[in-house]
């Protein structure tokens, strides 16, 4: 589903991905760990197609299509979903016009008609439902005054709303306290199945806890440096990353 | 974000055409170009008027001689030429126009091109269309029905005829002549508009709206709108507008005024949309427009909303004058400015009567190498007690060569008043058109929801049928303002 090979990005003349390589198939949860300022942010926007940041290397296929030859808004209505690190607040547009808008403008990408009323109204509700959404903040406008759990619940939403085949959640742990944590991966742990991969960002071992990875990843420098199973995280959590870190010093 | 980065991204601006550009071939009936006593009797002559109305005209005329351009404004105004303005441009008609059968069918394609139907079977449901076509008003739909009510809705060369006593008594009785250079220029030459009436008691059955059309080259557009709600009375009224494409500027130099008597409500939306000239700012219209509201009686509410997109410049405070206790102004206001366009626009709400109340609700968006001015007065007199006015301002910029700019003024001579004020800036982010794009939605959709977003307060307050379409325009605006 999602084939990086030997990708490298910067900004501003700053090299920060150096030749990642990373194969994702369908239905697989990644997780990608690693410490401040490794790049994992980076290796988000730049999949979202975020126009700062160059890329100078590299190829990404996405289902038979070279990803970054796509616009950003063509990747999401291909079926990249990233759930943002800081999500944005659009005053005066509501979440719910917003959700409208983004379902039609992929519907009409897959040359359909805009989505029944009724049939979009149905599909809120259940995916509301889904998620354990507050009803009340469908009708706010977006993000705006949301809390730091709101605006995370948020993004699950959207994710949920929107059915993509890949979903990047970029920290979404950060800023959440336990019962907010717990609710955002139950609202994550729906949404896999068979068809749908995630690629789950997180600087701590607690959220994988609850979103348990098929594989684990640890990002450093710009590049993946050890990979393994879900016990790999534990690992980190007990024994940081410094070691991570001297094991590459000691090898390059 | 780096700046330059910002820069590139968003200021790959503006390319949108103008789509009501196009100019309708008909055979036209014109004064000779310039401005004299002899084009005043023309013009007066023309239409058929009384002499009162012609006297009238010319001490307009003789009092705008002895005035000066104002230059008071916040943006680059090159020196008009009143001598190269053709002040009379009428379709020729042969007939008088009893139906709309005998109108012009290039006519009533132009305006079908416009989406303004004027043919009995199409028109606008629950609304009734003056339309004015260059300086005449070509027709009126929904007339009979409006008859039942007592409402009177026709153009104003027509009011003259027909209902003379009132025309007399009210024009010029909220904005005299002697109010401001294109107010004098306006009573001089004038040629149509629309004149409404609702009698005592009447809750106007439909909306009403009139839709000004410049065709002419080199012409100028002066119309004369009147409103007047009797006691108890309630009239919602719209007006739209556009011009074709052209190098030279054209001026359009309207004057509107309203009359609220005791406990009537009049609601005064505009939704302009006059050819704003090309992305280097040649041509366009120059909108110098004195629109005025006087709130007569007590518990009267005038409310004015503009959505405000076209034009190569917009000059105009729509402003009301709360004379009756209790009595109720609002001001809602969307401007928008995109490639060359200016604006200096704002209101004035004037408080005189005890109680009385107003709001300014203002929304600023500037993009491309645009200024957009907001300037706002709020005056209180010394008998005005207990007056209170709520003042909210905000500019959003696209991109970083535009510009905004607020000049609220406030000239309180009664301590019992409460005045708020509140502003802001803001500018769409790469990041929320970045956090749109990952959703799928493309950067044009983008910036027509934010500022679809940001305008939300006074878009709510136009009639329904006209939100959308305002919507619309307010993305098409800008389209191309980002890249
Ligand atoms: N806009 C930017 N300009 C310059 N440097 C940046 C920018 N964004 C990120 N960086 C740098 O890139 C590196 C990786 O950042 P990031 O991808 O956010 O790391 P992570 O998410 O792993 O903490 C950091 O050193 C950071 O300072
Ligand atoms: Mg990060």
């Amino acid at each position: 589903m999602l084939s990086i090979k030997n990708l490298k990005a910067e900004i501003e003349g700053k090299k920060i991905l150096n030749g990642l390589n990373l194969e994702v198939k369908a239905g697989e949860v990644h997780a990608i760990m690693g410490p401040n300022g490794a790049g994992k942010s980076t290796l988000s926007a730049v999949l979202a197609g975020r126009a700062d940041y160059e890329v100078t290397e590299g190829t990404v296929d996405f289902d038979g299509k070279d990803l970054l030859e796509l616009s950003p808004e063509d990747r999401a209505r291909e079926g990249v979903f990233l759930a943002f690190q800081y999500p944005i607040e659009i005053p005066g547009v509501s979440n719910t016009n917003f959700l409208k808008t983004a379902i039609n403008e992929k519907r009409k990408y897959q040359g359909l008609e805009p989505m029944e009323a009724t049939d979009f109204l149905k599909m809120m509700r259940e995916k509301m439902e889904l998620v354990e959404m507050d009803k009340s903040l469908t009708s706010r406008s977006l993000n705006e005054g949301f809390s730091g759990g709101e605006k995370k619940r948020n993004e699950i939403f959207q994710m949920a709303m929107l059915e993509p085949k890949l979903g990047i959640l970029d920290e979404t742990d950060s800023g959440l306290d336990i019962d907010a944590l717990r609710l955002v991966s139950e609202g994550v742990n729906k949404l896999r199945n068979k068809e749908r991969s995630f690629i789950v960002i997180t600087h701590y071992q607690r959220l994988l806890d609850y979103i348990v990875p098929d594989f684990v990843h640890v990002l450093y420098k710009g590049r993946i440096v050890k990979s393994g199973d879900a016990s790999l995280a534990k690992e980190l959590e007990e024994k940081g990353y410094d070691w991570i870190k001297q094991e590459v010093e000691a090898n390059s | 974000m780096s700046d330059t980065q910002e820069v590139d991204i968003i200021d790959q601006v503006v390319s949108q055409e103008y789509k009501y550009g196009f100019t309708t071939d008909i055979e036209m009936d014109s004064a000779p170009m310039g401005l004299s006593e002899e084009i005043v009797r023309f013009i007066s002559a023309k239409k058929n008027e009384p002499e009162w109305m012609l006297e009238w005209r010319l001490k307009a005329y003789r009092y705008w001689l002895t005035l000066e351009e104002p230059n008071w404004q916040n943006f680059k105004l090159a020196p008009i030429d009143y001598q190269k303005i053709i002040y009379y441009a009428a379709p020729k008609e042969k007939i008088k126009l009893d139906s709309l059968d005998q109108v012009d069918p290039e006519l009533l394609k132009t305006f079908e091109k416009l989406g303004i139907s004027l043919t009995e079977q199409k028109r606008l449901t629950g609304v009734a269309v003056d339309a004015v076509f260059d300086s005449v008003s070509i027709a009126t739909t929904f007339k009979d029905q409006l008859a039942e009510k007592g409402v009177i809705f026709c153009a104003i060369s027509e009011a003259l005829h027909e209902h003379p006593e009132l025309v007399k008594k009210y024009i010029g009785s909220v904005v005299p002549y002697t109010d401001n250079y294109f107010s004098a220029l306006n009573a001089a030459v004038f040629s149509d508009g629309s004149f409404v009436y609702i009698p005592k008691g009447v809750r106007c059955p439909m909306e009403l709206s009139t839709y000004f059309r410049i065709n002419a080259e080199n012409t100028g557009q002066f119309e004369r709108t009147l409103i007047i709600a009797d006691d108890n009375s309630y009239v919602s009224y719209l007006e739209g507008c556009t011009a074709p494409m052209r190098d030279e500027n054209q001026l359009h130099a309207a004057v509107v005024e309203l009359v609220a008597m005791e406990k009537a409500e009049i609601k005064y939306s505009t939704v302009q949309n006059w050819y704003p000239g090309d992305k280097d700012g040649k041509g366009g219209i120059y909108n110098f427009v004195t629109k005025r509201g006087s709130c007569e009686g007590a518990h009267s509410k005038i409310s004015w909303t503009q959505v405000e997109t076209g034009s190569a410049i917009t000059w105009k405070y729509p402003s009301c004058i709360l004379k009756g206790d209790y009595s109720n102004g609002e001001f809602f206001s969307v401007a928008v400015t995109n490639n060359m366009q200016q604006a200096d626009t704002g209101t004035k709400m004037i408080h005189i009567g005890k109680n009385t109340k107003s709001r300014i609700v203002s929304k600023g968006i500037s993009a491309g190498k645009s200024h957009n001015t907001y300037r706002g007065l709020v005056k209180v007199n010394k008998k005005a007690e207990n007056a209170r006015n709520h003042t909210q301002c905000d500019s959003m910029l696209i991109g970083s060569r535009s510009g905004a700019h607020t000049f609220p003024y406030l000239e309180i001579s009664n301590n019992t008043a409460t005045v708020e004020h509140e502003a802001s800036t803001s500018k769409i982010g790469e990041d929320q058109i970045f956090y749109c794009n990952q959703r799928g939605i493309g950067t044009e959709e983008a910036i027509g929801l934010i500022v679809n977003g940001f305008c939300k307060e006074v878009l709510n307050q136009l009639p329904m049928e006209f939100a959308v379409e305002a919507q619309k325009l307010l993305a098409v605006s800008l389209e191309g303002s980002v890249g």
